[in-house]
């Protein structure tokens, strides 16, 4: 297990931010993180990189404790809300984090990483040059220093256009392959939907739903095009659509298409948190 | 230690890339070159005064302005001191600036640390190059020189650095404007305490005295700029030594032995206090 938290609680005052979460992530997967504001999804990602001291129950990163030395030494992280002193250009900034995460990775990691994140060309500008979504990605390419086991990325992508979400997608995708464990937390349904092997949503502090985005999904009918038009059939499931096209084409009708129509994670999102709440 | 050194280097970039250091270095220059044309004056008056018998008016001239000048150069010192630190912890970590370094494994200890060494860097060498061009100054036009040399800049430096100390102290627990104004107040209260107790000198008030005498000891930058401005005449006596003992930075208490063990001791303490807040601080 790369990241596990059991029983996780944090208190600010009276206010309850979560209120015993339990979480795990293996290597080389990407769980989702989804919730409304002040579901406590950025405390739980902030207590696992050691930025925050849980009230109760305890969290690990590859074994060690989470904000121990050794837990820092194997994760990456980008911040929700971060900024870059806008002196350091791109490859002082990477230089820097390679001191602090004692990479060895040299010019050659630094160069590998602004090509992955699409900013080989602005190598040698400055950060205060540099466009919302360009510091993002630079963001990005600062948590991937040092080859980290596991990356907690939160909003990683709210300041991208839709090209540099793609990178961002394709990035995750790489990662994972190459057994890195993620944790993503993020707002964009349909980017966590697109990447993530697993979700978690959040609500008042409490994990309310887990599981694959497939599994998570409920069936919502079957709708076949025939020669009389759309034709749907709200209660039937996928193992239905057989037997309903043949009884279709039995009584005289012609058959153009069928879908099988599941929620999507957004219908999914919302029935467990609410509209108000989303 | 190489994390350590990289944010003293970190600190450092940081210091002289801030426009605050462009308008104190701004402002210095605009008062090395008051102070030259000051000097200058009134080492040139000093030739038409008539001193009554016994007062030597070059050592007089002489340490009340380099007197100025330390007051000026500690001054100067701590408004660069506290805007190096006043928002290191909590305002940067407001701004989204801390979160991405002490995530790194480094250790907030080192962090902090590394952070009060990079101002103390920073602010030791301003003070003891403002403090060198002032006696620089009074040495060319007046022939005049203080009585201790280095331990007056030594001082000078120590107590900014102790400044810088409390700044970044405050900025653990206060947001930045709140530990600027906390700063310059507490700063504000070492020197009024000073002030006191020149006038108690000056006028043999016992009670005045022991009232600078605990606060210069709350608060040692205090101790250490009186007992630096006492260095500049300490083997200046008969009548010229009791006429400065009446000026405006004549005054000055000596610190006495147990000083610098407090010092350290003082320091220790905001460093211990500091590093519990950090340690316990959600960021």
């Amino acid at each position: 297990m790369i990241f596990s938290a059991q029983g996780l609680a944090k208190r600010y005052g009276r206010v309850e931010a979560l209120g015993g979460v339990d979480l795990a992530v293996d290597a080389g997967e990407l769980v989702g993180l989804l919730g409304p504001n002040g579901a406590g999804k950025s405390t739980l990602v902030k207590i696992a990189v050691g930025l925050v001291r849980p009230s109760s129950g305890t969290a690990t990163v590859c074994g060690a404790p989470a904000g121990s030395a050794a837990a820092r030494a194997a994760l990456g992280y980008l911040a929700e809300l971060f900024r870059f002193p806008g002196w350091y250009s791109a490859d002082e900034l990477l230089a820097l984090h390679q001191r602090l995460a004692r990479s060895a990775g040299g010019e050659r990691e630094r160069r590998d990483l602004l090509e992955l994140v699409g900013l080989s060309d602005a190598r040698d500008r400055r950060v205060e040059a540099m466009s919302k979504g360009m510091q993002q990605r630079l963001g990005i390419a600062q948590a991937l220093i040092g080859s980290p086991k596991v990356l907690f990325l939160d909003e990683p992508t709210s300041a991208l256009d839709p090209a540099g979400r793609r990178t961002v997608r394709r990035l995750l995708e790489q990662l994972k392959d190459r057994g890195v464990a993620v944790l993503l937390n993020s707002h964009l349904l349909s980017e966590i939907e697109l990447v993530c092997d697993r979700v978690t949503i959040l609500l008042d502090g409490r994990v309310v739903a887990e599981g694959a985005p497939s599994a998570l999904a409920r069936p919502r009918g079957v709708e076949i095009e025939t020669d009389e038009g759309v034709r749907l059939f709200d209660t039937a499931a996928r193992e239905d659509a057989p037997r309903l096209v043949e009884e279709l084409v039995a009584s005289g009708r012609r058959v153009y298409g069928v879908r099988v129509l599941t929620s999507t994670l957004e219908d999914v999102y919302l029935e467990y948190v609410g509209e108000e709440a989303a | 230690m190489n994390g350590a050194m990289t944010i003293v280097g970190y600190a450092i970039k940081e210091s002289v890339r801030k426009k605050m250091f462009l308008v104190v270095l701004l402002l210095t220059g605009v008062f090395i070159g008051l102070f030259w044309l000051g000097t200058n004056e009134l080492f040139q008056e000093v030739d038409d005064i008539s001193p009554p018998a016994g007062i030597d008016a070059t050592t007089l001239v002489g340490a009340t302005t380099l007197g100025l000048g330390m007051f000026g150069t500690l001054f100067l010192g701590t408004v660069l001191a506290v805007f190096l630190t006043l928002s290191a912890v909590r305002g940067d970590a407001e701004r989204g600036l801390l979160q991405p370094l002490v995530v790194r494994p480094l250790g907030r200890a080192t962090f902090l640390g590394a952070r009060f060494a990079g101002a103390v860097a920073v602010c030791a060498l301003y003070v003891i190059a403002v403090y060198g061009a002032t006696v620089a100054i009074v040495q060319l036009e007046g022939g005049w020189e203080p009585d201790r040399l280095v331990a007056p800049a030594v001082e000078l430096a120590v107590a900014v650095s102790i400044l810088a100390g409390l700044s970044l102290l405050g900025s653990v627990f206060l947001s930045a404007t709140a530990n600027g104004v906390a700063v310059f107040m507490v700063f504000g209260a070492g020197l009024v305490a000073g002030l006191l107790g020149q006038i108690g000198e000056a006028l043999d008030s016992e009670t005045l005295r022991n009232l600078a005498h605990d606060a210069s000891w709350i608060l040692p930058f205090e101790a250490l700029y009186q007992d630096g401005l006492h260095r500049l005449t300490a083997d200046t006596g008969g009548f010229t030594g009791f006429v400065l003992q009446l000026g405006p930075f004549g005054g000055a208490q000596a610190g006495g032995d147990r000083l610098f063990p407090w010092v350290v001791a003082y320091v220790a303490l905001l460093a211990v206090v500091a590093l519990a807040g950090f340690a316990r601080k959600d960021l």
